[in-house]
């Protein structure tokens, strides 16, 4: 019992634990349509590609999970959100199919229509996505403005500039090469691929780098940190940089999906997904301490909850209905003072044993 | 020591937050004038086109509103535009498909806006959780409620008495703005109902947050949380209160905007959160509490406002230009807040 007790005490309890939950409502709900139990974890090969609806989930929970691990670094830091991501995704996006295609043009298809080489198309993308990272991180950290209002100004600017760049319309490009961001590598889907590499670049960096101490550091107390003497506003420039790049790497990730620019789609609301899913992963939105492991397990979460509800034939646009109870359900069992009520009762049940 | 004498203390303050103002009001008046100048033969002067943009940005004004009440306090709310979506669908899907009477369906509305934000408030002032997780939970749920009601436009009647509002015309009296057309008929300028409605919510919004004790908690509950608490303030409450007061104002904006376009659809007043928190900034309420003022709001939305309306007569523009426009803006009124934080900062 108190193993158990130990247990639900750990950070991570949370995200895992609701990501057990999500497994095991998809399992009740394929017993009860008279399925496998285990249909759902069931991976298998079709067409020399994996498939399963694991896969799946993986598959289209890249981007959030690429978006969250630097939420999470800014979340940390500033003790605010960056919610310009989901535009600058659209950005870069947008940035990467004018600069192949040329501007003006809606779409290409052969490699001698191109005006410039697919990987400088990519490369000028996630260099906008990282601009863009630049500007909000030097209005935070040198300009002393809430993050929430910093990011608000890409928020809107971001979208409308995408859409300037790509003369308002849809800008295909129809390239093996360039699709391949977004679809299989072999037999593994490519996003989970460029996920994985972005996670475990991340991980590696702050494992062997004090970067994460530091960044926790700003994020507690951010005068006492300078007085310590680290250079505060340069480590949340550089939060905000790195969450640009990896809003760029998703905005291309997303881009090459579809292959096209949609610059009024891509990434519309991710960053509240973004958001979710750092706070899912049992990290406080005030900023200090963070949990890597617990945003990305956050993401692929959220996805879950998603393909569950559209496999339970929920429609796309009714889906937020459950996602807001969800969201409601897991912060408020967080709450700080539901968590004391809790404390409270079992202490008193504790006493009344004792009096016994 | 100086003696504070009576003279003095009858001086008014000009401080930061009111240069700011009156920088916000300056500003709305050469962007308009501009406005005018350049598009003369376009007769962008004109009174009617100033009461267009009133028209087409009340509900925009009595949104803001609220949400300023509840930027001041400290706290924020983007779930204010799926609440205008989930307003104008239930109108019009009331009264076109379940045939329910206008009265009803609007104290209906109202008391769901303020249901909604009583269960927001309570979340966010008694469990202690943060205002952007809540109300972005109501923004899902708000707007996936837009969807299970329907999935498609639906309009509504005109017969009915909520659809007659949107005809009546309040025309300006003593011809003040009126004008002769081409055929030689006097055209006398009008605002619909919803702009009477709107400033009457400013007027009343103004007054409150400066005479009635509950405006000034708000402030006090911004500037500091504790301060107040100590001051015996109810903390909690006033948080809690000024999220009915936001969710309230948003779904009378909503009877607004539902007025002005006279439909319902599940993607309506996608982003108008950020549009209202925009224009509270621009009117210089700080998001970090206590500092702010409905009437800059006021002329915050009237900067966005015109700001379309001129990407609008230029006609050549694409339409996102009016977003690049005001985020500039944004960006200027922000970098020029931080820049007075400073000097204050500085006198310390």
């Amino acid at each position: 019992m108190n193993k158990l007790r130990g247990l639900t005490k750990k950070q991570l309890f949370l995200p895992i634990f609701s990501m057990i939950l999500v497994m095991l409502v998809n399992v009740l709900f394929d017993i009860a349509d008279g399925n496998n139990a285990f249909d759902f974890f069931s991976v298998s090969m079709k067409g020399g590609v994996l498939y399963g609806r694991i896969v799946d989930i993986l598959n289209r929970g890249s981007e959030v999970a690429i978006l969250a691990l630097g939420m999470t670094l800014v979340v940390s830091c500033s003790a605010g959100t960056d919610i310009s991501v989901g535009s600058v995704m659209s950005l870069a996006g947008g940035v990467c199919c004018v600069m192949i295609a040329g501007f003006g043009v809606t779409s290409v298809s052969t490699a001698a229509e191109l005006a410039h080489p697919i990987w400088m198309g990519i490369l000028c993308g996630i260099g906008a996505a990282v601009l863009a990272g630049v500007f909000n991180g030097f209005l935070v950290a040198y300009m002393k403005i809430q993050p929430m209002v910093a990011t608000l100004i890409l928020w809107s600017a971001a979208r409308a500039l995408a859409l300037l760049i790509c003369n308002n319309m849809i800008v295909y490009v129809r390239m093996d090469e360039f699709k391949v961001f977004g679809a299989f590598l072999g037999p593994i889907p490519t996003p989970i691929i460029i996920a994985a590499v972005c996670i475990a670049v991340l991980a590696l960096v702050l494992k062997f780098t004090a970067l994460g101490t530091y960044i926790q550091s700003v994020g507690i107390n951010k005068r006492s940190s300078r007085i310590a003497g680290f250079n505060s506003a340069k480590i949340i420039l550089m939060c905000y940089t790195i969450c640009g790049l990896f809003a760029g790497i998703a905005g291309i990730v997303n881009t090459s999906r579809i292959y096209s620019a949609d610059t009024n789609n891509i990434g519309l609301n991710m960053e509240m997904d973004a958001i979710l899913a750092v706070a899912l992963g049992g990290n406080s939105l005030g900023g200090g301490k963070f949990n890597l492991a617990g945003s990305i397990i956050g993401a692929y979460t959220i996805q879950a909850i998603t393909t569950t509800l559209l496999a339970r034939g929920v429609s796309t646009a009714q889906a937020p209905v459950f996602k807001a109870i969800i969201i409601i359900l897991i912060v408020v069992i967080q709450a700080p003072p539901v968590k004391a009520y809790f404390k409270r009762r079992s202490a008193e049940k504790a006493a009344a044993k004792e009096a016994v | 020591m100086k003696k504070i004498t009576l003279a003095d203390r009858r001086k008014p303050k000009v401080g930061g937050n009111t240069v700011m103002l009156m920088i916000t009001i300056v500003l709305f008046f050469l962007l308009y004038g501009a406005g005018c100048v350049m598009y003369a033969d376009k007769e962008f002067g004109r009174l009617q086109n100033f009461l267009n943009v009133m028209i087409n940005n009340a509900g925009l004004i009595i949104v803001a509103c609220g949400v300023t009440c509840v930027m001041l306090t400290g706290g924020i709310d983007i779930s204010v535009g799926s609440v205008v979506a989930l307003t104008c669908m239930f109108m019009s899907v009331g009264l076109a498909e379940w045939g329910m009477s206008s009265g009803v369906l609007i104290v209906l509305v109202l008391l769901i806006g303020v249901v909604f934000g009583a269960v927001q408030g309570y979340c966010i002032a008694y469990l202690e959780i943060q205002p952007f997780i809540v109300t972005m939970a109501g923004l899902f749920f708000a707007r996936g409620m837009t969807s299970v009601i329907s999935t498609q436009q639906v309009s509504v009647p005109f017969e009915s008495w909520f659809g007659q509002l949107s005809q009546i015309k309040c025309e300006i009296p003593f011809g003040i703005g009126a004008y002769l057309n081409k055929k030689g008929v006097v055209i006398t300028p009008y605002v619909r109902i919803t702009v009477v409605v709107a400033l009457i919510v400013v007027l009343i919004t103004f007054l409150m947050l400066r005479y009635t004790k509950f405006g000034r908690s708000l402030y006090a509950v911004g500037g500091n949380q504790q301060s107040a608490a100590l001051m015996g303030l109810n903390v909690k409450k006033t948080r809690m209160l000024s999220h009915v007061l936001c969710s309230f104002y948003a779904t009378l904006g909503g009877l607004c905007f539902c007025l002005n376009t006279m439909c319902g659809t599940p993607t309506q007043a996608t982003g108008l959160e950020m549009d209202a928190i925009s224009s509270a900034v621009i009117g210089g309420t700080l998001l970090t509490g206590g500092v702010g003022n409905v009437v800059g709001t006021f002329f915050g939305v009237l900067i966005n406002g015109t700001i379309s309306s001129l990407v609008k007569f230029n006609g050549k523009l694409v339409a996102s230009w009016a977003n690049i426009i005001t985020a500039v803006l944004l960006c200027f009124f922000i970098l020029l807040q931080a820049i007075f934080a400073k000097i204050k900062e500085r006198k310390k």
